[in-house]
C-alpha cells in the first residue's frame, strides 16, 4: 500500500491514462478526488474504485475555469481533510497540424486546458500543501513537450510549457517539502486514441509502423506504464527527487536507430 | 515482492549505494549476487541478505578486469541459472581536482572502473539477457556526468560517458526486451562519503554552501538511491528505457536565482 493514508487529485480522471492512475493510486491505499468534464466516466471511474473496495469521489471540474478548480480543491479538503498528491493529467490535442495550419481557436483551446488549466489545479492546491509542509505534484506532459514531433504545434508548445513550469514550481516550493515532477508519456494506446491509431492502421499503415518504430521497445504505450511512474514519484519512494521531466516512452526520447 | 523470482548482480555491493540496493533488491524477492572487490565487505552484505531470509552469493570481482568479470558471471549463473537484472554500480572518485592538476594515473585508475568497468560487466551480462529475451541494467552515473561540477574532471568524464553509452545501449538492445537506464545521484551520505562530508560540515558557511546548492535542502541517503534503482529493475518500468534519471534534490534541475 504504497500511497497508504493519502489524499490524491487526478485531474482528467475519467478515461484513459487519469483513470488508470486513479485505479492505481486508489488500489495503493490513496483516497482519490476525480476531477472530471466529463460526468460519466467521472463517475464510472469512481464506481470502480469502490467496487474494488477503495475510497473515491467524483467532482465535476473545467479545469480551465478558477471557479471550478476553487471548488474541486474546496470539496476534496471537506471530504478528506488533506491533499498529498496532484496528478495535472487533463490534456487535449485538438490539432494535429503544424503552425500556419493551427487555427487561433485551436491553440487557444490547447494552451487553456493542457497548461493553464495545470497551473489553475497548482495555484489552488499548493497553498493546501505548503500549510501541510509537504506533497507531490506531478504534471503528465509528453515526449512532444521534450522533443520536436510534426504536426503537432500547439501540443508541443503546451507540454514544453508544462515542463518549464514543472522546473520553476520545482524549485520554488521545494523548501516546502513539496516535489513536482513531469512525466513525459510516448505514444500511448488509450480509449481516446484508439480512434487516432485504428484509423492510421487503416488509412497508412506505413505511418503507423514508424510511429511504433521510433520508440525502440518496439510497441506503444500502455495507460500502466504510466501509472507506476507516476505512483513512484506520488509516493515517499522517491522524496529526493524533484525537477525532473521523465520519459516513459518505450526509448522515444533517446535512442535513434541510425 | 516487487523483484520476486528475478536474479540481479550488484557491482560495489559492499558498501554504500550497492550494499543499499543488494539488501533492497533481496527484501523484494531477488537473488542477489554481491560482486565486489573488497572480500570482507562483500561477505558481509552477502550474510546480512542470508540472515533476513534472502539469497545471496558473493564474487570478489574487480569490474576493470575482464577475467574478474567473466568469472561473476559463470558463478551467478552457477548459482541461480539466469540474470534479470544488472546494477553497474561499482565507482571511485581517487582525484577531485581539475584537470590540469589531475594526474594521468588518477584518470586512468577512475576511467577504468567508472567507464570501462560498465561497459565489461554489461558486454559479459548482455549475451545472457539477450538468450532470456529480457533484462534490465542499470548504470550508477553521477549528477556530475550531467553538469559540470568543480574539481571533478576525471569523474566527470567517466560519468558523462556512463551516460552516453545508457542511450547507446538502450537503443541497440530494445529490440531484445534489454532496458537500459541509469540514475544520475546527487552528493550523498554514505560510510564512503562520510569523512568528505565531515571536513565540509567543519566549515559552516561551505556546508550551507552544499545544503543550498540542493532544493530540498539536504544531500541525499543510500534509500533515495535505491528505491528509485527497485522501480527501474522491476517491471514497473518495462516501457522505460535510455533515462538518466537524476536523484539529486534537485540540483541539476533547477536554480534559486
Amino acid at each position: 500500500m504504497r500511497l497508504q493514508g493519502k489524499v490524491s487529485i487526478i485531474t482528467g480522471a475519467g478515461s484513459g491514462l487519469g483513470k488508470e492512475i486513479a485505479l492505481l493510486f486508489a488500489r495503493e491505499g490513496s483516497k482519490v478526488a476525480i476531477a472530471e468534464i466529463q460526468e460519466e466516466g467521472g463517475q464510472a471511474t469512481v464506481q470502480q474504485i469502490e467496487r474494488e473496495g477503495g475510497s473515491a469521489l467524483f467532482l465535476r471540474t473545467d479545469i480551465t475555469r478558477a471557479s471550478d478548480v476553487e471548488r474541486m480543491v474546496e470539496k476534496t479538503l471537506q471530504a478528506y481533510g488533506r491533499i498529498d498528491v496532484l496528478v495535472n493529467n487533463a490534456g487535449i490535442n485538438p490539432s494535429r497540424t503544424p503552425v500556419h495550419e493551427t487555427s487561433e481557436e485551436a491553440w487557444d483551446q490547447t494552451l487553456s486546458v493542457n497548461l493553464k488549466g495545470a497551473f489553475l489545479c497548482s495555484k489552488y492546491v499548493l497553498p493546501v500543501m505548503m500549510k501541510q509542509k509537504g506533497g507531490s505534484i506531478i504534471h503528465i506532459a509528453s515526449i512532444v513537450g521534450a522533443m520536436g514531433c510534426s504536426d503537432r504545434a500547439a501540443y508541443a508548445a503546451s507540454k514544453g510549457g508544462l515542463i518549464g513550469l514543472g522546473r520553476s514550481m520545482a524549485v520554488d516550493y521545494a523548501s516546502y517539502g513539496i516535489r513536482v515532477n513531469t512525466l513525459n508519456p510516448g505514444f500511448i494506446e488509450t480509449e481516446l486514441t484508439r480512434v487516432y491509431f485504428d484509423k492510421l492502421r487503416e488509412q497508412d499503415p506505413k505511418k503507423m509502423e514508424r510511429i511504433i518504430d521510433h520508440h525502440p521497445l518496439g510497441r506503444l504505450g500502455r495507460p500502466e506504464d504510466v501509472a507506476y511512474a507516476a505512483l513512484f514519484l506520488a509516493s515517499d519512494e522517491s522524496p529526493w527527487i524533484t525537477g525532473l521531466d521523465m520519459g516513459v516512452d518505450g526509448g522515444f526520447l533517446h535512442c535513434k536507430r541510425i | 515482492m516487487r523483484l520476486k523470482d528475478k536474479v540481479s548482480i550488484i557491482t560495489g555491493a559492499g558498501s554504500g549505494l550497492g550494499r543499499e540496493m543488494a539488501l533492497l533488491f533481496a527484501r523484494e524477492g531477488s537473488s542477489v549476487v554481491v560482486a565486489e572487490l573488497k572480500e570482507e565487505s562483500g561477505k558481509r552484505v552477502a550474510e546480512e541478505i542470508q540472515k533476513e531470509g534472502g539469497s545471496a552469493l558473493f564474487v570478489k570481482t574487480d569490474v576493470s578486469r575482464s577475467a574478474d568479470v567473466e568469472r561473476m558471471v559463470v558463478e551467478a549463473l552457477s548459482a541461480f541459472a539466469r540474470i534479470d537484472v544488472l546494477v553497474n554500480n561499482a565507482g571511485v572518485n581517487p582525484s577531485r581536482t581539475p584537470l590540469a592538476e589531475t594526474s594521468e594515473e588518477h584518470w586512468d585508475l577512475t576511467l577504468a572502473v567508472n567507464l570501462k568497468g560498465v561497459f565489461l560487466c554489461s558486454k559479459v551480462v548482455l549475451p545472457v539477457m539477450m538468450k532470456q529475451k529480457g533484462g534490465s541494467i542499470l548504470h550508477i552515473a553521477s549528477a556530475a556526468g550531467l553538469i559540470g561540477c568543480s574539481s571533478r574532471a576525471a569523474y566527470s568524464a567517466s560519468k558523462g560517458g556512463v551516460v552516453g553509452l545508457t542511450r547507446s545501449m538502450a537503443v541497440d538492445y530494445a529490440s531484445h526486451g534489454i532496458r537500459v537506464n541509469s540514475i544520475c545521484p546527487g552528493f550523498i551520505e554514505t560510510d564512503l562519503t562520510h569523512s568528505y562530508f565531515d571536513d565540509i560540515r567543519r566549515d559552516p558557511k561551505r556546508w550551507q554552501h552544499i545544503i543550498g546548492l540542493h532544493a530540498l535542502d539536504r544531500i541525499g541517503i543510500p534509500s533515495d538511491v535505491a528505491q528509485t534503482a527497485l522501480f527501474l529493475a522491476s517491471d514497473e518500468s518495462s516501457w522505460i528505457t535510455g533515462l538518466n534519471l537524476a536523484v539529486d534534490g534537485g540540483f541539476t534541475s533547477v536554480k534559486r536565482i
